[in-house]
């Protein structure tokens, strides 16, 4: 068993959101989702986490935040983008600051789509990202036996 | 000698498990006043086993150190409590303890991890007073600062020493670090020191933290514990109850500045745990 | 006796020597050489005069006694040559002078003060303030002559006068082996006021108009505490008949409790216990040595150490609990105090304040286990404090400042000064280092008594580690590569490394030093069970092993920058504005002025010191 799976700590970063999806991620915390039930904690702080979710677009500004963040978390990790915004631009694609969705940036993992993405279909992202978090940390853990 | 090495071996093994569940149930009760399902009761261990299995990320080379010295400082202090050695050394090692953790917090010199350390040495100021008055209030008592004597004490201590016992449940929701206390770091998502004086630290060195935590808290509910020594049952009753309470006052309050954290601090240090001894002092005269 | 003569009368030479002696190389030589045989000296004193019993030595020839006599009108005469410049018309400086000297010189001249057959005595207490003074002092001295080479590089504008500097500190130890082992008040007297000189030459010494004007403010509230001592001089010989010690302690309280009072009073002066307090902070803007050397092995220590002499006759009275209370105040507003400052100098003239008062309370209260607790005190805030003095000298020499915040990284830039502060830090507060052994003890002594004395211990204690541990955290901050400073430091490291070697080694040996020295004097510990001093001891070992752990080398860290909200750029320490443009990120300690500055805290204090030290007088009617 890993437990990794059993403790997925996330952290959620708002590119050029229109704060749509982030109101919802932030439901999937109230006592109606309760994500906790599955050993979810809203960590704020990209060293403590396992999970990053970003919900929005990425434009100039927040590129460079975006790559620092995910340097920032340790191994394993997975992305998982939230709403159309992170996953393509979204109806921001055409602005004159906007690169596009997040794998302009950083790799992802997982999106939820959705305009906003509903709390149901991100609770469902973070539970199915958590088979990837068990792949990598397995890999990891062979490579390290290699190295 | 043997009942020592025993205890001693007893706690450093027992501890972490009873101090994690204890954190699961925490978890779960204060879900459910808010009316959450909650996490699993063993999701503190899960916690930590994953947190082994990361990384390890570190922002220079000491800080690590720090956290395994305070490690290691903590089991002192415990577990030279549980042998029933002296109280006041006991305190005087977690001290210590402490300090090593605002150390490797300062080390990193991250402007959150630096104040979530100051703001840890203003919690420090203001709890330690009420903690190190206990143990004389106990001395006063049982005539030993010897944790050994005062448990054998037959005298029911808390019928001494009810505004230290107050006093003490005051600041022990400081040592917490609960709400509305919870200034340097919090249990609680997100705050605007983000995660205060642990920011810096993650995997493994996280993980020392959350087990010194378990440590800690059944070290400082061993406190509360002595003054129903008399009757082990109802002791342990009432470490539940006390710590039933901080959970509540953890959900039901927000947080405070350090200031009211301060002066309410030693205002019950002063007022309830000095006016108890005074009381003992000079009108029964102990 | 051979010992206490040669300790007195020897330092003389040296600083007669390198006042003689104009050149820096024989100079040094000439302190290398004086500096270890007080060193030797004190310790064959050990060696041969410990014992339960005070020995009492007879001094015949009374031409010592004249020689002391003729010794007070010479002070009294240079006290009033300095006096010829008086800042601010200080005119009750040269009074002061005129009514103790006068007073007392015409009692000796006239006849009136009692003769004293043994004059000079050596017992345990003596023996360790000879070890503190022997061993802390030279290596203070050693250090000076590296310090002030560099000092007068760096202030041109400062005459060269290092040959009264030494001069000084030399007729200093001299001095203070007097107060020690001398049995005749009238002799302490004489040596007291030569300290209250030399301190006054060595602040003074920039010549600044700062300290020009610290000096003679030291100068006029040291006076006042030699009146006190003339006042006890000339009550002690028309009332009491005597004006030797032992006798004057074994009288009968009532008669003897205002002499000794008295006597207190000008040992809480030299302390620099508040009311008085405000000499030691003028003290900071001489070089440091001086400070170290005021600090930690003489001059205050000869405060405490008349203090606790008098502490017999103390016990139980209520005058006695007002020296405690003094004592316990200017603990803690010394302790408070400290943590607005900024300036290394001046929390460490606070702590100190703050540890004599610490000493001061124990001594007030005067029974066995409490003067058990501040022999203790003594000794293990000697060599930690004369560390930290030294450190602070050292890093305001290489950075040019002493400013705690301008010490941020200082582990990145100097580690080897950094890690030897760190001992005299962690020797100051933390446990197991000495001084948190006696606050141990204190508190299991003072348990037993009035919670007052234990609370005031306590928060003393606490508003200590707060002050302390902020500073810690400041040095140990890991700022990255950085240019290394700190080469400059020479002959100096070796008073740091030894007074560093010395503040770890009393914490090993104190329970030795417990049973051999001070118990001997003050009877059995009950409190220091096998098991506390077992739990030191494994404590210790962890500070000294752990240390280690340090070199075993990490392989799988991996190294991420700080969490700066993501806006991080090239430079770890810097972060992106909302303009884009990188900026420094740096914070600074807590201060909390509204409540710990010295325009809040200090008028108090003087005012409650007052008040204390008055209650003290009226008490000795009651
Ligand atoms: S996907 Fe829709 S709701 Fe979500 S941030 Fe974009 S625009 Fe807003």
């Amino acid at each position: 068993m890993s437990f990794i799976k059993k403790s997925p700590w996330m952290f959620h970063y708002d590119g050029s959101s229109c704060n749509g999806c982030d109101i919802e991620v932030l439901a999937c915390l109230m006592p109606m989702y309760d994500i906790e039930r599955f050993g979810v904690i809203n960590t704020g702080n990209p060293k403590h986490s396992d999970i990053l979710l970003i919900t929005g677009s990425i434009n100039r500004q927040n590129e460079d935040v975006v790559k620092t963040l995910y340097g920032q978390m340790g191994n394993p990790k997975v992305v998982i983008a939230i709403g159309t915004c992170a996953a393509s631009g979204g109806i921001f694609a055409e602005c004159y600051n906007i690169l596009g969705g997040v794998n302009t940036t950083i790799p992802v993992d997982l999106y939820v789509p959705g305009c906003a993405a509903r709390p149901e279909a991100i609770i469902d992202g973070v539970i199915q990202a958590l088979d990837i978090l068990e792949e990598k940390q397995k890999q990891r853990k062979k490579g390290k036996v290699t190295k | 000698m043997n009942t020592v090495f025993y205890t001693t071996i007893g706690y450093i093994l027992l501890a972490p498990f009873v101090g994690g569940l204890l954190m699961g149930l925490d978890r779960i009760v204060t879900a459910r006043m808010q009316s959450r399902v909650g996490p699993p009761v063993l999701q503190p261990f899960y916690d930590v086993f994953k947190l082994f299995g990361k990384d390890k990320l570190t922002v220079n080379q000491f800080h690590n150190y720090y956290l395994v010295c305070f490690f290691i400082f903590i089991l002192v202090s415990g577990s030279m409590f549980f042998a029933g050695n002296d109280l006041l050394m006991v305190i005087f090692a977690f001290i210590v303890a402490d300090v090593l953790l605002i150390l490797a917090a300062y080390s990193t010199n991250s402007p959150y991890s630096s104040i979530g350390a100051e703001r840890e040495l203003l919690q420090m100021l203001s709890a330690e007073p009420m903690i190190l008055l206990s143990a004389v209030g106990l001395y006063m008592v049982t005539g030993s600062f010897k944790v050994s004597a005062i448990v054998s004490c037959e005298k029911p201590l808390i019928v001494y020493l009810p505004g230290v016992f107050l006093g003490l449940t005051y600041v022990l929701t400081i040592k917490l670090r609960k709400s509305p206390f919870d200034l340097s770091t919090s249990h609680h998502a997100h705050q605007e020191l983000v995660k205060g004086i642990t920011t810096e630290f993650a995997g493994p060195a996280l993980a020392v933290i959350e087990i010194v935590h378990w440590y800690e808290t059944i070290l400082l509910l061993g406190m509360i514990y002595l003054f129903f020594a008399f009757n082990p049952v109802l002791g342990v009753v009432v470490v539940v109850f006390v710590y039933f309470l901080e959970v509540l006052v953890d959900n039901t309050n927000a947080r405070i500045k350090w200031e009211l954290m301060l002066k309410s601090a030693w205002m019950v240090t002063i007022i309830v745990g000095g006016g108890n001894l005074f009381v003992l002092y000079y009108v029964l005269r102990l | 006796m051979t010992w206490i003569t040669f300790l007195i009368i020897f330092p003389l030479l040296p600083a007669c020597l390198v006042l003689l002696f104009k050149s820096v190389s024989i100079q040094k030589w000439v302190v290398i050489i004086a500096s270890a045989l007080i060193c030797i000296g004190s310790v064959c004193l050990a060696l041969t005069c410990t014992q339960a019993e005070a020995q009492y030595f007879r001094v015949t020839p009374d031409i010592v006694n004249k020689l002391v006599a003729t010794g007070d009108i010479t002070l009294a005469l240079v006290f009033l040559y300095v006096c010829r410049h008086l800042p601010l018309k200080r005119y009750w400086i040269p009074l002061l002078v005129v009514v103790q000297y006068g007073a007392v010189v015409w009692y000796d001249l006239s006849g009136r003060v009692p003769e004293t057959t043994h004059c000079l005595f050596v017992d345990n207490l003596s023996v360790i303030m000879a070890l503190v003074i022997g061993i802390v002092g030279p290596l203070i001295t050693v250090y000076t002559i590296g310090y002030m080479e560099k000092y007068h590089e760096e202030h041109p504008e400062v005459p060269d006068r290092r040959d009264q500097f030494l001069s000084a500190i030399f007729l200093f130890f001299s001095a203070m082996y007097g107060i020690i082992f001398s049995n005749n008040i009238t002799w302490i007297y004489f040596f007291w006021e030569i300290t209250t000189f030399c301190s006054f030459i060595m602040i003074g010494y920039p010549q600044t108009e700062e300290a020009v004007h610290n000096s003679f403010l030291a100068l006029w509230m040291l006076l006042l505490g030699g009146l006190g001592f003339a006042a006890a001089i000339l009550y002690a010989s028309s009332v009491c008949g005597t004006v030797d010690l032992r006798q004057l302690l074994t009288m009968k309280k009532s008669v003897v409790l205002l002499p000794v009072l008295l006597i207190c009073f000008a040992g809480l002066n030299k302390a620099a216990q508040f009311p008085f307090a405000k000499w030691l902070l003028g003290a900071m803007v001489a070089p440091t040595p001086s400070s170290a050397l005021l600090h930690s092995s003489t001059m205050v220590k000869a405060g405490v150490y008349i203090v606790l002499r008098c502490a017999p006759v103390l016990h139980g009275t209520a005058a006695g609990a007002m020296v405690a209370l003094i004592g316990g105040l200017s603990f803690l507003a010394g302790s408070a105090l400290a943590i607005s400052q900024r300036d290394g100098k001046r929390v460490l003239a606070y702590s100190t304040i703050g540890n004599l008062g610490l000493i001061i309370l124990c001594a007030g209260i005067g029974s066995h286990l409490t003067l058990w607790a501040a022999v203790l005190l003594i000794i293990f805030h000697a060599p930690a404090k004369a560390l930290m003095f030294l450190c602070v000298g050292t890093v305001e020499q290489q950075t040019g400042s002493r400013d705690i915040e301008d010490m941020n990284g200082l582990i990145s830039r100097m580690p080897l000064l950094t890690i030897v502060m760190l001992i005299g830090l962690a020797g100051m507060f933390l446990a197991p280092f000495g001084m948190l052994i006696s606050k141990w003890v204190v508190l299991e002594v003072l348990a037993r008594k009035n919670p007052v004395l234990p609370m005031i211990v306590i928060f003393g204690g606490e508003l200590m580690l707060f002050f302390y541990v902020k500073w810690m955290g400041k040095l140990v901050a890991v700022t990255g590569p950085q240019p290394q400073q700190g080469e400059g430091i020479g002959i100096e490291w070796s008073a740091l490394g030894g007074l560093a070697v010395l503040t770890v080694l009393v914490c090993g040996l104190f329970p030795f030093v417990g049973i051999y020295l001070i118990e001997p004097m003050y009877g059995c510990d009950p409190m220091l069970s096998r098991q506390a001093i077992r739990a030191v001891a494994i404590m210790l070992g962890l500070m000294l092993l752990l240390p280690l752990g340090f070199f075993i080398p990490r392989k799988d860290l991996v190294h991420v920058d700080l969490y700066l909200s993501g806006a991080n750029v090239t430079d770890p320490h810097k972060f992106m504005d909302s303009m884009g443009t990188a900026r420094d990120c740096s914070f600074k300690n807590y201060y909390i002025n509204k409540y710990f500055s010295e325009e809040k805290l200090f008028p108090g204090a003087l005012v409650g010191s007052i008040v204390l030290l008055i209650l003290m007088f009226s008490m000795e009617k009651l």
